[in-house]
């Protein structure tokens, strides 16, 4: 009797063992194919960067980086080309940053939620949501036609700047809204007002999470190419002031690469391009990795 | 001596003592408050900005043409003055579900690895990785797929190789890290009790993952897929050097196909009159695609936030 007992248990345990066999290959099963997927989505970047760095570093020389194109950019460097993005996207962080920067310090220490900061951040939503092209359509017909400036940095520059207004408005006001409480009242019980607090603790303290918020916009404005070509003009020349018209790198590595002008020489500048937007976005990283471990988040 | 305001946030406390200093005191305090209020609404007032001139620029062709044939007109010939956007509506939707269907499993894979499978320092770092994919600008997207896939298929099959497989095989690369992103922040978003609670009850970690895990951050993985269909409409550069650009309905993977963006940004450069008016018409047409999409993502966050509450009992008795 005890041995048919023990055989109906045994029996009993057999499937529910084997269930456990299968769940335990199960889990390995899905571990290996996430981890392809991962594996698959890195093999792009990899790919991607060896393939332009491999075919564009030979071109990137002192003299590439420093001189004039010559010919439509079949010789020459890209200096022109560096300049403007430097200036174009400059001039929209000046622009952006303190307005993003206002925009957040006002939706976190200068309001409640109610009809107006909704209207705000319904706007910088929206605004996040809308194509690059629309924007350079918008960038032509206001800046450039409607106002008069023309294509030129002024032009394209408030285009961009309009464009990194969300992000920075985002980022700025996670990390303000990750200044401890305390730090405020602190500075109020002092005898500071609201704007001496603002400005001399709660800015200080989220300044880390400010910055990684401009220098991913800065990336993004880097690369921007539809948002530019209506806005900031092809010029070749080297832009005197801020009402010149510039080709920006993208625009630069555009050109080359459609027309055909030269292989070489868009390899040299898609290099140059990729590095730059490269570096800043790993500085962000490094940031957000810093600061994060500061405040001790997560 | 400091004193509160009745009804006041504590933040609105006059802590200093001196009367004439406060009063100095409040009244900057005003301007700065109108000042940020003033920066506060550059964003809205750029949208609204921004819809207007796309609007009053694109809607005299729409009224010309009528909006239903410009919609749903399958003919672009600015040359004979026909202008029909259907050809680029069917172009920018089919390359964006094809980038989804090859996009979406691949990134929601990566980021279920990311966030709960793969150890906490190598997920973080990898994931940083995967996000450098967003950092690459789209012309260079474009012209890496426009010198190796297009090639690549034209070599398998004969075709000419710029087609709707080649623009979305370019998509979906391009929207993998906004997808993984956001979907790798709301898995991180999911309590830990829920896994302990798996656990707790002998279940493996795929057990976890899909049955508790994946469904409680599913509001937030549809909103990065939203996020990327909005990224596939809008995308410029990329899809225009890759795709072929013929204003034709695409009929199968290996046709040219000529998106809304693309279509924009290859006759812009030239057309000036009707035909002008006629892609300001197709930015409309576009916009209209994107404001539908954004009320679309305040639709599901809100029931996001009603699954939120929902969820909570169902958990608990899958943890008890």
């Amino acid at each position: 009797m005890g041995g048919a007992g023990h055989e109906t248990v045994a029996r009993a345990r057999e499937p529910a063992r084997r269930d456990i066999g299968m769940l335990k290959r199960t889990d390995r099963i899905a571990f290996w194919v996430f981890a392809a997927a991962t594996a698959v989505a890195l093999s792009f970047l990899v790919f991607i960067i060896s393939f332009v760095f491999v075919r564009g570093i030979p071109r990137v020389t002192w003299s590439f980086l420093t001189e004039r194109p010559r010919d439509m950019g079949r010789a020459g460097g890209i200096l022109p080309s560096i300049v403007g993005t430097i200036a174009l996207t400059g001039l929209a962080l000046l622009i952006g940053t303190p307005l993003g920067v206002a925009t957040a310090v006002y939706l976190t220490e200068y309001t409640r939620e109610g009809m107006s900061s909704r209207v705000i951040r319904f706007g910088a939503e929206s605004l996040a949501g809308v194509p690059s092209i629309i924007f350079g359509l918008f960038g032509f017909l206001f800046f450039v036609i409607f106002l008069g400036f023309g294509w030129s940095i002024l032009s394209g520059g408030l285009t961009l700047a309009l464009m990194i207004l969300p992000t920075i408005i985002r980022t700025s006001e996670e990390a303000i809204r990750a200044v401890p409480r305390e730090y405020r009242e602190i500075s109020l019980s002092l005898g500071a007002s609201r704007w001496q607090t603002v400005v001399h603790v709660v800015l200080p303290a989220a300044l880390p999470g400010v910055i990684t918020g401009v220098m991913l916009s800065l990336g993004r404005a880097v690369g921007e190419t539809a948002a530019v070509i209506f806005t900031a003009g092809s010029s070749l020349r080297l832009p005197g002031s801020i009402m010149d018209p510039v080709r920006t790198l993208p625009v630069h590595f555009y050109v080359l690469a459609r027309e055909g002008i030269s292989m070489a020489n868009a390899y040299g500048t898609a290099t140059v391009l990729l590095a730059t937007v490269l570096l800043i976005e790993i500085a962000a990283n490094i940031l957000i990795a810093r600061f994060s471990g500061h405040a001790g988040r997560g | 001596m400091s004193y509160r305001k009745e009804g006041s946030p504590f933040w609105r406390t006059t802590v200093s003592s001196g009367r004439v200093r406060s009063q100095g005191r409040t009244a900057n305090e005003r301007v700065v408050e109108r000042v940020l209020f003033c920066c506060a609404l550059t964003a809205v007032s750029a949208l609204a900005l921004i819809t207007a001139f796309i609007f009053a620029e694109g809607m005299p062709e729409l009224g010309r043409t009528g909006p239903a044939r410009f919609v749903f007109g399958t003919t672009w010939s600015p040359s004979r003055g026909m202008f029909g956007v259907l050809p680029m509506i069917a172009g920018s939707v089919a390359v964006t579900l094809a980038a989804l269907l090859m996009g979406v499993p691949v990134a929601v894979a990566c980021a279920v690895f990311l966030a709960e499978m793969a150890p906490p320092r190598a997920g973080v770092l990898l994931k940083a990785l995967v996000e450098l994919l967003s950092a690459v600008p789209s012309v260079v997207y474009g012209f890496v797929g426009l010198t190796t896939l297009v090639p690549l298929i034209r070599e398998w099959t004969g075709a000419p190789g710029f087609s709707v497989l080649a623009a979305s095989v370019v998509l979906a690369i391009m929207v993998m890290p906004t997808i993984t992103s956001v979907s790798y922040e709301s898995l991180k978003a999911v309590p830990g009790s829920y896994r302990d609670g798996v656990a707790a009850l002998g279940g493996t970690r795929w057990q976890a993952i899909r049955m508790v895990v994946l469904p409680a951050a599913r509001s937030g993985i549809v909103a990065g897929i939203i996020l990327g269909i909005g990224r596939c409409l809008g995308e410029t550069m990329a899809v225009l050097m890759v795709a072929g650009n013929a204003p034709v309905i695409p009929t199968s993977l290996l046709s040219p196909v000529r998106t809304l963006t693309s279509g924009i940004a290859l006759e812009m450069g030239y057309a000036s009159g009707r035909h002008r008016e006629a892609l300001f018409g197709t930015a409309v047409v576009l916009f209209a695609m994107i404001a539908a999409l954004n009320l679309l993502t305040r639709y599901v966050a809100s029931k996001g936030a009603v699954f939120g509450g929902r969820r909570r009992p169902r958990d608990g008795s899958a943890g008890a």
